[in-house]
């Protein structure tokens, strides 16, 4: 039986063993964290169809029992990786005929936009945070009480080469009309105001879940991204944006900001290219071998991408691409 | 105030042997403070620093206000790191904020496009046979400050607690925009949460005030306050910082920048006699200090000595509530020992001058 | 008062926090649709009064959604409700409807 390692346990990984499984392969999942699940494992629902993630999870977990073939080997990272072997950190070597990369990508710490004040000022969290809150089913200030007005900001770490991070994150326009809705939800009298540069609703059902934010819900967009925060005198935030749409300056005090943090390319990346000759983009994400027949095969032949290893992706497009990942592996291992 | 990346941000700053660049208007307006920097400086901690009487502007004023060109202020600044190097020195520290931001600028701009720099080395030979290198180390005097601010706190006499009640003084920091808006990585503390004044004030005893407009400009902005169809806008970035600040009900503030010390002080008078507001809690205003004069106060020297009589706000309310002692009536003798005139009443002022002082004449 | 020969200026910016949203929240919640707007101007490229005067239909209802009111009747009083910005609205905003609620409703500022 031919075995391919999947480095990275997260929706992209548990779905492309499973998949390398059905088509008769064995798999050995690489998970750095003590659970599978990578990032999904922190998130509340998900969009547009706010199904819990809890559910989607479960449900790959199930496929992954179901497969006798399939390893998992949690808090385990590699270190050098290359089609037939694959060295762990640990020194432990793992034999194998091909390998699938699917590391994700790491959150944007928003405490590098200092003008934001995240980790200084009180009631500034990330989407991450908020996820975490929803998980524990509440939401409350940090001195306590409920937030009656609310601000969300976009392309916190995306868009934006002061940063370095010049690419589209993708996924945060629609988590953040998400995030709004749950906002409205759980606190119907607070006002909600989404500051945004472009809104980017590109999958199924999100243009429609953006129209339900602004009419059903009375979620506020400004056209415009927020320079700075400070604390006021009573402990609230103070936001300065330009409501571009009326070429005016807007300032406001708000209970709670919600960053929106993009997705930023693993720093493993880079070791990636060096230590095992696999080509990086810009955006220091990895660079499939074609945009369009090869995106989920690199340079060398047996090593294979699923998920957002090469890019921003919402987790529908890493399942498909985990599907397709492992059915280019074995296509691979048939033709050897 | 919280704050946690200032550490990010730290920037070399030399201990010793200075070259001393003075600013054109701070001697006009704060005339003690560079006088007191040079005495603590050398006094007080012993270092070595050179006044050089032969420097000149760095027509920073002038280039921002657009009559004098770029080639023309890379020449003048190429000629006082000249100066430097004559006077066996390699740090240079200037006192003024615009002057620091330039000197920031121009070696940057020369490590960016090489030609400029040769070019600069020919006009300012052919101008005045002169050749210069480029200095080791390049700090603001508030910098340097900054670095020797525990040295400042050992030798302290006073610290920045009200003498009644114990508690530490309010102290709003405002931090010229050419010291680290241009370059983060040249400020101590970064752009949007500078450390450099912050350091200084927590180093003695102080507490800061973080207000919704602290990072604000206050307004000077060259040709816009030069220019009086321009004052308007230009005085209400001032006025703006003001309404902000004032319901935390600040000590003192404290600038690093000779525009935003004198900006905060005078425009003070001016929207009190404009509008009738002030924005002090004892009717008058809010005393507005430099770093210096912060510093020569905790280290004991006279306010009068320190050029504080020259303030629009008057500045004893402070020294009151500091425990300072102080000749109210030598508030307006010369160094010379003889009355040089004082400033009419003027709402921004709350202390009354006839009752309170027997003035010497 | 001393005249200095310049006067302090006037904030410019939309003050959310001052702002008396009392209004904007009344014709939000007559006419929620208007929320929908996703400010791509073709209302104001096609307007009749827009083409010939400073009307900018899409401007002002998204300033008295902000709370700012004033002039907001008489910029609205520049429409002459020939209809062909309803016709062309890709949210299906009632852009005559808002003309008038904001009329009615801001008929005093």
């Amino acid at each position: 039986m031919k075995h391919v390692v999947v480095i990275g346990g997260g929706v992209a990984g548990m779905q492309c063993a499973s998949e390398l499984a059905r088509q008769g392969v064995a798999a050995t999942i690489l998970e750095k964290e003590s659970d599978l699940g990578g990032k999904v494992r922190n998130w509340h629902k998900l969009f547009p169809t706010f199904t819990p993630a809890e559910e989607l999870l479960s449900a790959l977990r199930l496929r992954i029992a179901e497969q006798p073939h399939i390893k998992v080997m949690t808090g385990c990272e590699a270190e050098n990786i290359s089609p037939r072997k694959v060295v762990l950190k640990s020194g432990e070597e793992i034999e194998c005929d091909a390998v699938v990369i699917a590391t994700g990508y790491t959150l944007f710490d928003a405490r590098i936009k200092e003008e934001y004040g995240y980790g200084i000022y009180d009631n500034v969290i990330t989407s991450a945070d908020l996820e975490q809150m929803f998980n524990r089913g509440e939401v409350f200030l940090t001195h306590g009480g409920k937030p009656r007005r609310i601000a969300i900001l976009h392309c916190v770490g995306s868009r934006d080469e002061k940063v370095c991070q010049r690419h589209c994150s993708k996924v945060c326009c629609v988590t953040g009309v998400k995030q709004a809705i749950e906002l409205k939800q759980m606190f119907p009298d607070a006002d909600v105001f989404n500051f945004y540069m472009d809104i980017r609703m590109f999958g199924p059902g999100y243009e429609e879940m953006y129209r339900e934010a602004q009419q059903k819900y009375n979620v506020h967009f400004v056209r415009g991204r927020i320079s700075e925060v400070s604390p006021t005198i009573d402990n609230r935030l103070q936001l300065k944006a330009e409501d571009t749409l009326t070429g005016r300056p807007l300032k406001m005090g708000v209970d709670m900001l919600v960053l929106l943090i993009g997705m930023k390319a693993n720093d493993m990346n880079a070791e990636l290219e060096s230590q095992s000759n696999l080509r990086l983009q810009p955006s220091g994400f990895m660079q499939p071998r074609d945009s369009f027949l090869g995106n989920t095969e690199s340079q060398i032949g047996g090593i294979f991408y699923a998920g957002t290893v090469t890019s921003p992706k919402n987790a529908r497009e890493s399942l498909n691409e985990a599907v397709a990942a492992a059915r280019s592996a074995v296509a691979w291992l048939n033709n050897k | 105030m919280k704050r946690s990346s200032w550490t990010d941000y730290q920037k070399e700053i030399a201990d010793d042997k200075y070259y001393y660049a003075r600013s054109c208007i701070r001697q006009n307006f704060f005339p003690g403070s560079e006088k007191v920097f040079l005495n603590i400086l050398s006094k007080d901690l012993g270092r070595d620093i050179f006044d050089d009487p032969l420097h000149t502007s760095c027509t920073g004023i002038g280039y921002h206000s657009d009559v004098v060109p770029l080639e023309t202020i890379m020449t003048v600044v190429a000629r006082q790191f000249a100066l430097m190097s004559e006077a066996g020195y390699e740090n240079f520290t200037s006192s003024c904020i615009t002057s620091f931001g330039i000197y920031t600028e121009l070696l940057a701009t020369w490590e960016e496009f090489p030609e400029t720099e040769e070019k600069t080395r020919e006009n300012l030979y052919k101008a005045t046979g002169r050749e210069f290198k480029k200095p080791k180390n390049l700090a603001h005097t508030s910098d340097v400050i900054f670095h020797h601010r525990e040295a400042i706190a050992q030798k302290a006499k006073r610290k920045l607690v009200n003498a009644f009640t114990g508690e530490p003084l309010k102290v709003v920091e405002h931090i010229g925009c050419h010291y680290a808006k241009i370059f983060p990585k040249s400020g101590v503390g970064g752009s949007e949460f500078p450390y450099v004044l912050a350091g200084m004030v927590e180093s003695w005893g102080g507490e800061l005030v973080d207000y919704p407009e602290r990072r604000h400009c206050c307004g000077f902005g060259f040709r816009n306050y030069l220019v009086q169809a321009n004052r308007g806008y230009s005085i209400a970035n001032s006025h703006k910082k003001l309404e902000s600040m004032a319901p935390y009900k600040p000590d003192f503030i404290v600038c690093n920048c000779p525009g935003c010390s004198m900006f905060l002080d005078k425009w003070q008078y001016t929207i009190a006699e404009m509008e009738g507001t002030t924005y002090g809690q004892n009717g008058g205003g809010i005393p507005v200090l430099t770093y210096e004069e912060m510093a020569g106060l905790v280290l004991g020297y006279d306010p009068w000595e320190l050029g504080m009589q020259m303030h629009q706000v008057d500045v004893e309310p402070l020294l009151d509530k500091m425990g300072i002692e102080y000749d109210p009536s030598a508030k307006y003798l010369g160094k010379n020992g003889r009355y040089m005139g004082r400033p009419e009443q003027a709402l921004v002022n709350s202390c009354s001058r006839d009752t309170l002082y027997k003035i010497k004449r | 008062m001393i005249n200095f020969g310049f006067s302090i200026s006037k904030p410019r910016a939309i003050d959310i926090d001052r702002n008396n949203l009392r209004k904007s929240n009344e014709i939000m919640r007559e006419m929620p649709e208007l929320q929908a707007c996703i400010g791509c101007g073709t209302c104001t490229a096609t307007c009749t009064a827009g083409n010939l005067t400073e009307f900018n239909f899409r401007k002002v209802h998204t300033l008295v959604r902000r709370g700012e009111y004033q002039g907001a009747y008489e910029e609205m009083n520049k429409c002459m409700l020939c209809g062909k910005c309803r016709l062309l609205c890709p949210r299906g905003i009632n852009t005559r409807g808002v003309v008038m609620l904001i009329k009615r409703k801001l008929g005093d500022f």
